[in-house]
């Protein structure tokens, strides 16, 4: 893992509904950033079944379920919640500061590369 | 000769026992006396009465046929007052005299009631029978303050049942904690937390020293000095045996009439069984024990004098909605041997103790999970060596065919620890009586009847052994909030809950899910009318951006149209949107409706306003649309003007949610152009008359819509539109269309409770219906005044750093 975070400022965290997600693209990527009560995490704006926007996905604790049909990722890992569907979207290291959300985009990993 | 054998005691222990003998052959002409006038209730379950979900008649165990079928002469609202031991009489208050040759007291017990100046004061109850439930469901009403004096099994339950009913509540206890006599101080304390949680005031410990008030209670003083206000108090403070009638005839009595492992007292021709017995020092006032000695009294007196009574171990569960208590057994740990083993987790308010000695199981309190009561109970009964289960034995792992549990079962073991049923018997009668339902089972054997808590298993059962198990309607939401539509409607209405985070808070696992966060949604919009908090976090995509998601993450328009019926100008309102936003398609629907597809969340707004046209909700489980003919206008046939009526029926119901999605057909005559018979309501235009029919579909599932009811006018046909619409907003479960509900219910029962109920009730529902479509808006008009910031607008980054 990267020791030096190269930190891209996205827009102010009151953009993000609680328990909701927003869709933002940077740099060619299209990331979702979700706001659970008390943190901010991002993915991959991408469900890697069918392209679905996960950033309009029902929040059920930390996985959301991607709106076309329904696969659910854990929003801290990428993974997965259900062992038979193999593949998993990637997750950015997500910060607040003075109400601003930093992604970066460069830290993106997925839990199947930590895996291996 | 027959015998003559008289039962004085109409209670679930003398009743039960009696249902022993009449199993077994017998001799026997059987008397039964009980001072309540009601027949055989489950006593256990009147708080579920006191709290609604149940009815007094749901709670019967033995309906007066029951009596007649086995020539039982029930004397019911009488009370013995002596026995006349010498003549071998009972003589009951108005001097009536009855001969047996053998007795059983099932005297059962009463309320205790410390001994507290003022208790004697009005609005200050006991509840312990029907008729006090009765008495307390009279009083109970939104805003009244009560005092429940008693933090045990029963105070808790009447507290919640009281609360449900809009009471203010608060439980007032001796001890330092709750349920002291079940749980250690750790437990009490979970449940103390629970139960405030639900809105009831909770004062530990408090000794009500009087009760103060003119005439009427107002209040209660405490030893402390303190005082409550309470326009109603509920003493339950335990109970004492009813053992009186014995002590007067000079039984053996002590704090109960003693009997001895057969059930037999020291009068060689009286026995008793219940609350009112004392067994080795023990009296009892949990029910499965007692049944335990009705079984062995029944064996006794019929002359087998097999079976003897040794006591049990107590088990008790709590029986409030969402708040899972179960104890059993010794929670002594103090004594000699004792090991314990404990988990605890205060945020999700899980608490498990076992008490073991010599690796055998002694005691269990369960708290906020006893999804393993029943593991922990077999082990308990059992006796079983736990030494190779100890390192799972707070977690037993569960059986991953359900079926396996079930199997592995001895047919020896008791599945229903109330009433003394085994796996053989169940097994037997399912085989016997080509039993395939829950309530059939209930029926032949009485398992499950009691407290509940075996009907997981008994399903399992007979889910494993007959090949055509039909289960139940008493569908759950979801794993999340495990509660069917009826408890949850009740839960929302009675605890006032009015945001969807609330009912998962309280009643779920605080996260909820794509299934139950818009069923809860939209279960609060119809309780409360409108009136709910909406959050639309809980809503699915649709819901949130008023357009319904396509494959590609673009959404699909459909302005509302109503009753088929466009405008040139319209037209070319759509036509240059389509243009503008280069729309990809454009099609006419099965609805008479045009649909725009492929337009993006961020033009919605603009397309919406450009439209000109209120949302046509094809995206939502709501008021779709009606589908029209020209009727009288222009049809040479029509007979009725159904493209007016079709326009007025989706006036009056626009933009109103529904259990799931419906749509709505108004014909002019019986050629049926727009196909009224098959949509979810159609109204079916006649000479001189309008048929309103409802339950029909064309898509999934085909089904011809059922006459609802045939009337003259047009505004009488909206009525009755209106009624039905609202009943099936009300009594559906989520995401059940019409045509499975009217199925579910059946028309009778639906014209029943609509076009043929009483005046008052057909107001209550239209009322409501009044009330929501007084708050019910386009939600396009969104598309100006958004939500959050963010609803439909793309976020763009603040700076693009390279990276």
């Amino acid at each position: 893992m990267t020791s030096v975070r190269a930190w891209t400022p996205i827009t102010e965290a009151d953009n993000i509904p609680t328990r909701e997600g927003r869709a933002v693209t940077v740099c060619d990527q299209e990331i979702a950033i979700f706001h659970l009560q008390d943190r901010y995490l991002t993915i991959e704006n991408k469900c890697p079944h069918k392209g679905g926007p996960l950033c309009d996905g029902i929040v059920s604790g930390t996985t959301v379920v991607c709106p076309l049909h329904g696969r659910r990722f854990d929003l801290e890992t990428g993974m997965p919640v259900r062992a038979s569907e193999p593949s998993c979207v990637a997750t950015f290291p997500t910060r607040v500061e003075d109400g601003i959300i930093f992604v970066d985009l460069g830290g993106g990993h997925t839990g199947q590369e930590e895996a291996a | 000769m027959k015998e003559q054998l008289v039962v004085v005691g109409n209670g679930m222990a003398g009743v039960s026992c009696v249902e022993q003998i009449l199993k077994q052959p017998h001799n026997f002409d059987i008397t039964i006396f009980g001072d309540e006038t009601h027949v055989n209730y489950n006593r256990i379950l009147l708080s579920l009465v006191l709290a609604g979900e149940k009815s007094a008649e749901d709670i019967i165990i033995n309906d007066i046929d029951w009596y007649q079928t086995n020539d039982i002469r029930a004397r019911l609202g009488v009370k013995i007052a002596s026995i006349d031991r010498d003549k071998k009489v009972v003589i009951d208050e108005n001097g009536g005299v009855t001969e047996y040759d053998k007795l059983i007291l099932a005297t059962g017990s009463s309320a205790f009631i410390p001994p507290i100046p003022g208790v004697d004061k009005k609005n200050v109850h006991v509840f312990r029978t029907l008729d006090d439930t009765r008495a307390l469901l009279e009083k109970a009403q939104p805003g009244l303050k009560v005092a429940v004096i008693g933090g045990g099994l029963l105070g808790l339950e009447a507290a919640r049942g009281l609360q449900v009913r809009g009471c203010e509540v608060t439980v007032v206890h001796l001890m330092e904690t709750l349920m002291e006599r079940q749980l250690d101080a750790t437990g009490g304390d979970y449940l103390k937390r629970k139960i405030e949680s639900l809105g009831i005031r909770v004062l530990l410990p408090q000794q009500t020293a009087a009760l103060f008030g003119n005439g009427r209670v107002d209040g209660l003083r405490f030893a402390s000095g303190e005082e409550l206000e309470a326009d109603l108090v509920v003493i339950a403070a335990g109970i004492r045996p009813n053992a009186e009638l014995g002590r007067k005839a000079g039984l053996d009595v002590r704090r109960g009439i003693v009997v001895n492992d057969y059930m037999e007292t020291s009068d060689p021709h009286i026995y008793s069984v219940g609350e009112c017995t004392e067994h080795r020092g023990q009296t009892f006032g949990l029910v499965a024990p007692l049944f335990e000695q009705g079984r062995v009294l029944a064996s006794t007196i019929t002359g087998k004098r097999e079976a003897v009574f040794t006591g049990a171990s107590p088990a008790a569960k709590l029986k409030i909605m969402g708040v899972d208590i179960f104890s059993a057994g010794s929670i002594d740990e103090s004594a000699p041997g004792v090991e314990t083993v404990r988990y605890e987790d205060p945020p999700l308010g899980v608490y498990k103790k076992l008490l073991l000695k010599d690796n055998q199981l002694l005691g269990v309190i369960l708290v906020g999970d006893i999804e393993d009561e029943h593991t922990y109970m077999d082990w308990m009964r059992s006796g079983t060596d736990l030494t190779p289960h100890r390192r799972q034995i707070l977690f037993p792992p569960r059986e991953a065919d359900p079926g396996l549990e079930v199997a592995a079962m001895p047919d020896s073991d008791i599945i229903c620890g109330c009433n003394g049923v085994s796996k053989g018997d169940i097994v037997q009668a399912i085989h016997a009586h080509d039993i395939t339902t829950l309530a059939g089972l209930k029926e032949r054997t009485r398992a499950s009847t009691s407290c509940g808590t075996c009907t997981g298993l008994c399903e399992k059962l007979l889910r494993a052994v007959t090949p055509d198990f039909q289960e139940e309607t008493r569908t759950t939401l979801c794993s999340c909030v495990p509660f069917s539509y009826e408890q949850l409607r009740d839960m929302i209405r009675g605890q006032k809950l009015k945001s969807v985070e609330e009912v998962l808070n309280i009643y779920g696992n605080r996260k909820g899910c794509e299934v139950c966060k818009p069923a809860l949604s939209y279960l609060l919009d119809m309780v409360w009318c409108g009136g709910h908090e909406e959050d639309r976090s809980a809503r699915f995509i649709n819901d949130r951006v008023h357009a319904n998601i396509q494959k590609d993450g673009t959404f699909s328009v459909v302005p509302r149209m109503r009753g088929g019926v466009t405008t040139p100008d319209e037209l070319r309102r759509i036509a240059d949107v389509a243009d503008k936003y280069k729309v990809p398609m454009v099609k006419v629907t099965g609805s008479q409706r045009i649909d725009l597809l492929g337009i993006k969340k961020a033009d919605l707004p603009q397309v919406w306003a450009d439209l000109g046209m209120p949302s046509g909700q094809a995206y939502t489980k709501g008021v779709r649309m009606v589908k029209t003919c020209v009727g009288t206008e222009f049809c040479r046939f029509g007979v009725q003007d159904s493209t007016s009526a079709g326009i007025e029926l989706e006036r009056r119901l626009e933009n109103l949610f529904t259990p799931h999605k419906f749509k709505m057909g108004v014909v002019g005559c019986p050629r049926n152009c727009a196909e009224a018979t098959v949509k979810d309501l159609g109204l079916v235009g006649q000479d001189g008359s309008w048929q309103v029919v409802v339950g029909g579909a064309a898509g999934k599932s085909v089904r011809k819509a059922d006459l609802l009811i045939t009337v003259e006018t047009t505004e009488q046909a909206l009525e009755a539109s209106d009624l039905f619409f609202q009943y099936y907003r009300e009594n559906a479960n989520y995401l059940e269309r019409s045509y499975d509900f009217v199925e579910r219910l059946g028309i009778e029962k639906i014209r029943k409770e609509t076009v043929y109920a009483p005046e008052a009730d057909k107001h209550k529902l239209l009322d409501r219906l009044a009330r929501s479509k007084a708050l019910a808006k386009d939600a396009w008009l969104e598309g100006q005044a958004p939500v959050s910031p963010t609803q439909f607008v793309q976020i763009q980054p603040l700076e693009v750093q390279s990276a």
